[in-house]
C-alpha cells in the first residue's frame, strides 16, 4: 500500500510528507504539556474529520450528526470498561459494530425512502439528538449525571488499557490518523472510491451507469460510522468522562466537520490541514485574548467566527487545494 | 389525571405552537425562495429576543407592541446578510453555504454572549400572571396574546404573498428562477427582500416568545433546530405547513412533558420528524418534488 501511495505522488510531496511525519514523531519530546494536549486535539479532529470526509467528501452525503457515532463508540467502550473491566482495544470490537449498525439504520431509512440533501442532514441531526436525550435518561450509563472512568496519577503507560500519560495518547492518535489516511487513500484508488465520486457528482447519472447507488451510499455511511466510533473510544479514555449533553450535541457534530470543510472537502490532506489551522487559530486567539486582557466569555468565539467566515468567503474549495497549488504540488488552476 | 388537565396543557401547547409556527414560517419562506438553509435562524431570533428585553427593561415597552419595530430591525439584518453574504454563495454547493451560515451563527451567539452574559433574562409584564377561564379550561393570558399575534402576522404574510405585486414577484422567483430572470425581475434584490421578510417573521416570533420563556444566548442553536423540525414536518416551502407543523410540535412537546418527563419532551418532536421524513418526506402539506 505504501508503494502505491508513493507511486501516485510527485517526489516533492513525498519529501514534504516524510518531513512532516518526522516532525510529528519527535514533536512530543520538545513540546510542553500544554502544546502536547493541543497536538492531541489536532490529531483527534484530523482523524474524526477524515472519517466524516468519507461520507461527505467522497460520497456526497452531508451528515450533520456524526456526534452520534462518536458518542455511541465512546459510551459502548466506556460502559464495557466501567461495568465489566473490558479494555478499550476489546471494547473497539463492540464499539465499531454498534456505530456501524447505527449508521446502517440511519442510512437504510434515509436512502431507502429517498431522503437526500438538506433533509438527510436534518435526519442525521435528529438521530443524534434522539441519542442525546435517550442517554440522558439511561441510568445504567450514568444518565445526565455522566459516566466516569477511573482516574489516577499514572507513572507508567498501560497501552493495553489506555491508562497513562498524554504522550501515550499522542502516539496512539498519531497512529490512528496515519492509518485513517492510508485507508482513505486505498478507498479512493479502489472501485468503491470511483463509484462514490460518481454518486457525489451526479447520482442519477451514476445510477444510469449501473452503479447500485443505495449499496455504495450504505457502504459510505457504515465505513464512516465505524471509523468515527474509534475516535469516540479514544475520546472516552482520553477525557475519562462522558456526558450526553457534551458528547451528542449538534455543536459537537459541527466541530467534527469544520476541519474537513475548511481544509478542503473530499481531499486526503484537507481534514488534517483544517484541524491544524482551526485548532491553531483557536489556541492563538485564547492566548491573544488573555494577553490583551479581553478575556470575556464569547470574545474568542466571535473572532473565531469571523476567521471562519473569511476563509469560507476567500477559499471556496478549502485551504488544502489552495496550499497545494502554492507549494507546486498540483497544477495551478 | 382528569381530562381538563390534558386539555389545558394541549391548548397551552397549541398557543406556543402558533408562535413556533411563525418562527418556522420565516425559515420556510427563506428556503422556499432562496433555496438556502438558514442555519442561523434561531440565532437571529435571539437577537430579536434581546432587543425586546432591552426595550422592556429600559423603557417598559411591551414586547407585543415592540415586535413591529423589532421585526423591522430584523428585516434590515436579514436584507444585509442576504445581499452582502449569501447572494455571492447562491451557486456554491450546499456544504459551503452551510459553513457560511455556521460562521454567521457563531458570531451572532457570541456577540450576544459578550454583551449580555450567560444569565437568563425574562420580561415581567403587568399581565404576566393573568389568565382566561373558559369553564374548566384556564389559559395564560400571555400565551393567548402571543398566539393571536402570531396568527395576525402569519395572515398578513399570506396576504402579502397572494395579493401584492412584490409578493407575486417573489413567488415567481421561487417557482422558476430562470423565468423570473427572463421577465426582468431583479432576482438578487428579491432574494434579499425575502431573507429580510423571513428574518422579520422570526423577529416578531422572538419578541412574542420573550413573554413565554427565559432568554439565554445558547437558545439560538436550539431554536434553529426546532425551526427545522417544524418546517420539515409541515413541508419545507409550504406556508400553512409551517404553522401546522408548529402547532403539532408545540402540542406534542407540551403533552409529552406532562405524560413523561419535561426533559424528554423534545425526543418526541424528533420522533415525529423521523416518522415524517420516512413516510412523507415532503412533509404534511408539502408537494412532492418532481
Amino acid at each position: 500500500m505504501m508503494a502505491r501511495l508513493a507511486a501516485d505522488l510527485p517526489p516533492r510531496s513525498l519529501w514534504l510528507i516524510a518531513a512532516l511525519f518526522a516532525v510529528l514523531l519527535v514533536a512530543p519530546h520538545f513540546a510542553n504539556d500544554y502544546l502536547l494536549t493541543v497536538l492531541i486535539l489536532i490529531l483527534y479532529l484530523a482523524y474524526a474529520g477524515q472519517a466524516w470526509n468519507i461520507m461527505m467528501g467522497f460520497a456526497g452525503q452531508l451528515s450533520l450528526g456524526h456526534a452520534l457515532y462518536v458518542g455511541l463508540g465512546a459510551y459502548t467502550a466506556a460502559t464495557l470498561y466501567v461495568h465489566f473491566g473490558v479494555g478499550p482495544w476489546i471494547g473497539l470490537l463492540a464499539a465499531i459494530p454498534v456505530a456501524m449498525l447505527a449508521g446502517a439504520v440511519v442510512g437504510f431509512l434515509a436512502f431507502r425512502f429517498g431522503v437526500a440533501g438538506v433533509y438527510f442532514a436534518i435526519l442525521t441531526i435528529a438521530f443524534a439528538e434522539f441519542a442525546r436525550i435517550g442517554f440522558d435518561h439511561i441510568g445504567y450509563t450514568g444518565g445526565s449525571a455522566g459516566l466516569f472512568l477511573p482516574v489516577a496519577q499514572y507513572t507508567h503507560n498501560d497501552l493495553w488499557n489506555l491508562r497513562g500519560q498524554p504522550i501515550m495518547f499522542y502516539y496512539v492518535m498519531l497512529a490512528l490518523t496515519v492509518v485513517a489516511l492510508l485507508i482513505c487513500h486505498a478507498l479512493l484508488r479502489s472501485r468503491i472510491g470511483y463509484f462514490w465520486f460518481a454518486i457525489r457528482e451526479d447520482e442519477e447519472a451514476a445510477r444510469a451507469l449501473g452503479i447500485d447507488t443505495f449499496r455504495y451510499k450504505m457502504a459510505a455511511v457504515v465505513i464512516s460510522a465505524g471509523m468515527t466510533a474509534v475516535a469516540g473510544v479514544f475520546f472516552a479514555f482520553y477525557y475519562n468522562n462522558l456526558f450526553p449533553e457534551q458528547v451528542f450535541l449538534v455543536s459537537r457534530s459541527i466541530e467534527l466537520l469544520l476541519a474537513p470543510i475548511i481544509g478542503g472537502i473530499g481531499t486526503l490532506f484537507g481534514p488534517a490541514v483544517g484541524a491544524l489551522v482551526l485548532t491553531g487559530l483557536s489556541e492563538a486567539l485564547t492566548d491573544l485574548m488573555q494577553a490583551l486582557g479581553f478575556d470575556f466569555p464569547g470574545a474568542k468565539q466571535v473572532f473565531y467566527g469571523i476567521c471562519l467566515l473569511l476563509v469560507v468567503v476567500a477559499l471556496p474549495e478549502g485551504i488544502w487545494p489552495w496550499l497545494a497549488r502554492r507549494l507546486g504540488l498540483r497544477p495551478r488552476a | 389525571m382528569p381530562l381538563d388537565v390534558y386539555l389545558n396543557v394541549a391548548i397551552s401547547g397549541l398557543l406556543t405552537g402558533l408562535v413556533y409556527g411563525l418562527m418556522a414560517l420565516g425559515l420556510s419562506v427563506i428556503f422556499g425562495v432562496v433555496r438556502v438553509v438558514n442555519f442561523a435562524h434561531g440565532e437571529m431570533m435571539t437577537i430579536a429576543m434581546y432587543l425586546a428585553i432591552v426595550l422592556f427593561q429600559a423603557f417598559h415597552l411591551d414586547p407585543l407592541i415592540m415586535m413591529v419595530p423589532i421585526a423591522g430591525v430584523l428585516f434590515a439584518l436579514g436584507y444585509v446578510v442576504q445581499a452582502g453574504l449569501i447572494n455571492p454563495f447562491i451557486d456554491r454547493p450546499e456544504h459551503s453555504q452551510f459553513m457560511l451560515m455556521v460562521a454567521v451563527a457563531t458570531i451572532l451567539v457570541n456577540v450576544l454572549l459578550l454583551i449580555f452574559g450567560p444569565d437568563a433574562r425574562s420580561v415581567q409584564t403587568s399581565y404576566a400572571f393573568d389568565s382566561f377561564a373558559l369553564g374548566p379550561i384556564v389559559v395564560d393570558a400571555t400565551k393567548v396574546y402571543a398566539g393571536l399575534a402570531a396568527i395576525v402576522v402569519a395572515t398578513a404574510l399570506f396576504a402579502f404573498f397572494r395579493l401584492s405585486f412584490l409578493g407575486k414577484a417573489i413567488r415567481a422567483c421561487a417557482d422558476n428562477h430562470v423565468g423570473a430572470l427572463v421577465v426582468g425581475l431583479n432576482v438578487k434584490r428579491l432574494y434579499a427582500l425575502t431573507f429580510g421578510i423571513g428574518a422579520a417573521c422570526v423577529g416578531a416570533a422572538g419578541a412574542m416568545l420573550t413573554l413565554i420563556i427565559d432568554v439565554t444566548p445558547p437558545l439560538g442553536p436550539q431554536y434553529t433546530l426546532l425551526a427545522f423540525v417544524i418546517v420539515i414536518t409541515g413541508g419545507l416551502g409550504s406556508m400553512p405547513g409551517a404553522l401546522i407543523g408548529g402547532v403539532l410540535i408545540g402540542m406534542t412537546e407540551a403533552l409529552a412533558g406532562l405524560l413523561f418527563t419535561p426533559s424528554a419532551k423534545s425526543m418526541f418532536a424528533f420522533a415525529i420528524l423521523v416518522l415524517v421524513l420516512l413516510f412523507r418526506p415532503q412533509g404534511i402539506l408539502g408537494k412532492r418534488a418532481a
